[in-house]
């Protein structure tokens, strides 16, 4: 079909704005990599613009010395696989029951873990809950406290619906019982629902700080993220306080800070194109319809 | 009186019956549940979790209504009935938080919410598949970053002396203006990253995926009428997409209350409190740190009332008015 002149105009239009919506998008990254390898004095004096000036490996040579920080990383690390090892085993156990609609009493549960998603206890009275089950300050609060996802297991209970009855009942005649018919055949062919439900798990463990910041006192338990508020706040605090006056030391932060934000988004970065692919899947199974 | 006998009998009759009936469906329950042994062995695990980790702290709602002692716990306290939310209510900070609140999500409602909305529409305009896919790519990027960094990435572009903001206007010849300490900036800069820039390219793929299930035939059929572009948009597309817009927006308003405060606290400091303190941030203050856990329980009970109640009101609303729903 041959496009007109308005069409062409509207295409180009359509096209221009989109460019410059990515570039919105992704100038911070590309900024906050070029700081991190210049110098703190072209950083501060805004040379650094788009690439990086006096490129130079400082920022990265007194992170490597930081002990605190490799400390945090390793935790992180700690949190996001032991936490999604665990909250994909929870989700398991609650979302294969709830797919069989032979199963009695399963709207009853539904219902049950539906309402957590339109009400909920609040902060404090979450917080005195770990206070009195001794899991405050614990590697455990973490890991075993925010594990389950309502929509996650609503998404992985619709992925089981959608195979076949008819495989679980040939099993069935053989002999099978309903653990190696998970087994054996739901969780084999629900590879990608569970990739997806995985990600999104180890995602949301790698960014959250919230609770950690407030269960956690211990510096050597922060995860990456409580650190980086604290180096963040500290840096934001220390110019408002000190102003130019010191200078020196806001440099050397600042390149210290977007090198630091550099290394914790890597693995992020690296698995980019597995989030984005398992991401949009999970995006249309679960469908927000449900 | 003969028609007091038989009826009698079958009265008889009819007992014995039922005691049957009932234990039969006991038995039937039993060999149900024994058949699914497996299955419910595996809720045991998941129930407990939830019993836990979010029913037991619903139990601990209590202490919105009690003169909360440590040493006393959560039973032991006692009673105060409405004490602490009066003074919830008579707090300074109540009407402020509660505008605040209000404000926050309704300029996210007007710029955040049709932003993914129109981003679908153009994305779906696109006729080359690798530019579509690129800067698909690009703008979902930000939603895996997490609140910290991009606070972090906020706060270090809108440092008054020496963020890359500040250099830009000076080099202008402006004068350097703190942001992030004005009351005036808050929500701009608020619903600019949090909200915008960090979700706009995740919220669109929903409306893609959306705008793909739309028929491609009421296309076709709108051309041979004559509607060019932006009438086939306006009636074909959008329509299509209304039930997805319609159930994010219920969600939208599902979680009013709760507005984004693990970013919020990232971002406002005591300069901008008067537009940037919302109700939870405050319970988050005066509960978590300065340690006055019933005012702040009942804060936030507040908070889940009111939620439950939007969420509930929104959902009848949008059912008869476009017949959609969650439930």
């Amino acid at each position: 079909m041959k496009q007109s002149f308005s069409d062409k105009l509207s295409s180009g239009f359509i096209a221009v704005i989109l460019i410059m919506l990515s570039a919105v998008c992704l100038y911070p990254f590309v900024y906050v990599l070029s700081a991190s390898f210049s110098s703190g004095s072209a950083v501060i004096t805004g040379e650094v613009l788009l690439f990086p000036k006096d490129i130079t490996l400082d920022s990265y040579k007194s992170i490597l010395a930081k002990d605190g920080l490799w400390q945090a990383y390793g935790n992180t690390v700690f949190y996001t696989v032991a936490g999604t090892a665990f909250s994909i085993l929870l989700t398991i156990c609650g979302a294969y029951p709830l797919s069989k609609s032979r199963l009695r009493g399963r709207t009853f549960v539904a219902f049950f873990i539906a309402f957590t998603l339109w009400f909920g206890a609040g902060l404090i009275p979450t917080y005195l809950n770990f206070k009195e089950l001794g899991l405050l300050d614990t590697r455990t609060s973490i890991i075993v406290g925010f594990a389950v996802s309502a929509f996650l297991v609503i998404l992985l209970r619709t992925f089981f619906q959608s195979i076949p009855d008819s495989l679980e009942e040939s099993a069935k005649m053989d002999g099978a019982n309903d653990l190696q018919i998970l087994r054996h055949i739901y969780l084999p062919l629900s590879k990608p629902a569970l990739v997806t439900v995985g990600l999104i798990y180890a995602v949301g463990k790698w960014n959250s700080y919230f609770w950690a910041m407030i269960l956690l006192n211990d510096e050597s338990k922060i995860p990456l993220q409580v650190l980086l508020k604290k180096m963040i706040v500290e840096m934001s605090l220390n110019e408002e306080l000190t102003g130019s006056m010191n200078a020196a030391n806001a440099m050397s932060q600042e390149t210290f800070i977007y090198a630091t934000i550099i290394v914790s988004i890597l693995p992020i970065v690296l698995v980019y194109p597995f989030l984005q692919k398992y991401f949009v899947k999970g995006t249309m199974i679960g469908g927000i319809k449900e | 009186m003969q028609l007091n006998s038989p009826l009698s009998e079958v009265k008889e009759k009819i007992v014995p019956a039922n005691r049957s009936v009932l234990a039969g469906k006991l038995q039937s329950i039993k060999t149900i549940v024994w058949r699914d042994k497996y299955l419910y062995l595996m809720l045991i695990p998941f129930i407990l979790w939830y019993l836990i980790f979010a029913y037991k702290p619903m139990y601990g709602l209590q202490i919105a209504f009690k003169d909360y002692s440590l040493f006393k716990g959560i039973s032991g306290s006692p009673w105060v009935g409405f004490e602490n939310f009066e003074r919830f209510f008579q707090s300074e900070y109540f009407i402020r938080n509660l505008v605040n609140t209000f404000m926050i999500n309704f300029w996210g409602l007007i710029f955040a919410f049709p932003a993914p909305i129109i981003l679908a529409l153009l994305l779906n305009e696109v006729k080359n598949m690798m530019f579509k896919k690129t800067v698909q790519t690009i703008t979902y990027l930000p939603h895996f970053i997490s609140v910290v960094i991009i606070a972090g990435i906020v706060t270090n572009f809108l440092a008054p002396t020496n963020g890359i903001v500040n250099i830009f206007i000076e080099k202008f010849g402006g004068e350097k203006i703190n942001f992030l300490a004005m009351p005036e900036f808050f929500r701009t800069i608020y619903i600019g990253s949090m909200q915008i820039w960090k979700d706009v390219g995740y919220s669109a793929i929903i409306y893609l995926a959306a705008i793909a299930g739309i028929n491609p035939a009421l296309y076709e059929a709108a051309k041979m009428d004559g509607a060019n572009r932006w009438k086939q948009v306006w009636h074909i597309t959008l329509p299509g997409m209304l039930p997805t817009i319609m159930i994010l927006l219920i969600l939208n308003l599902g979680s009013f209350l709760e507005v984004g405060y693990e970013s919020i606290i990232l971002l406002y400091q005591p300069a901008t409190y008067e537009t940037a303190d919302v109700i939870n941030t405050y319970v988050y203050r005066a509960g978590l740190q300065g340690g006055n856990y019933e005012v702040g329980a009942a804060a936030g009970l507040f908070n889940s009332v009111v939620s439950l109640i939007l969420v509930v009101v929104a959902n009848q609303l949008s059912k008869k008015m476009t017949n959609i729903g969650l439930w």
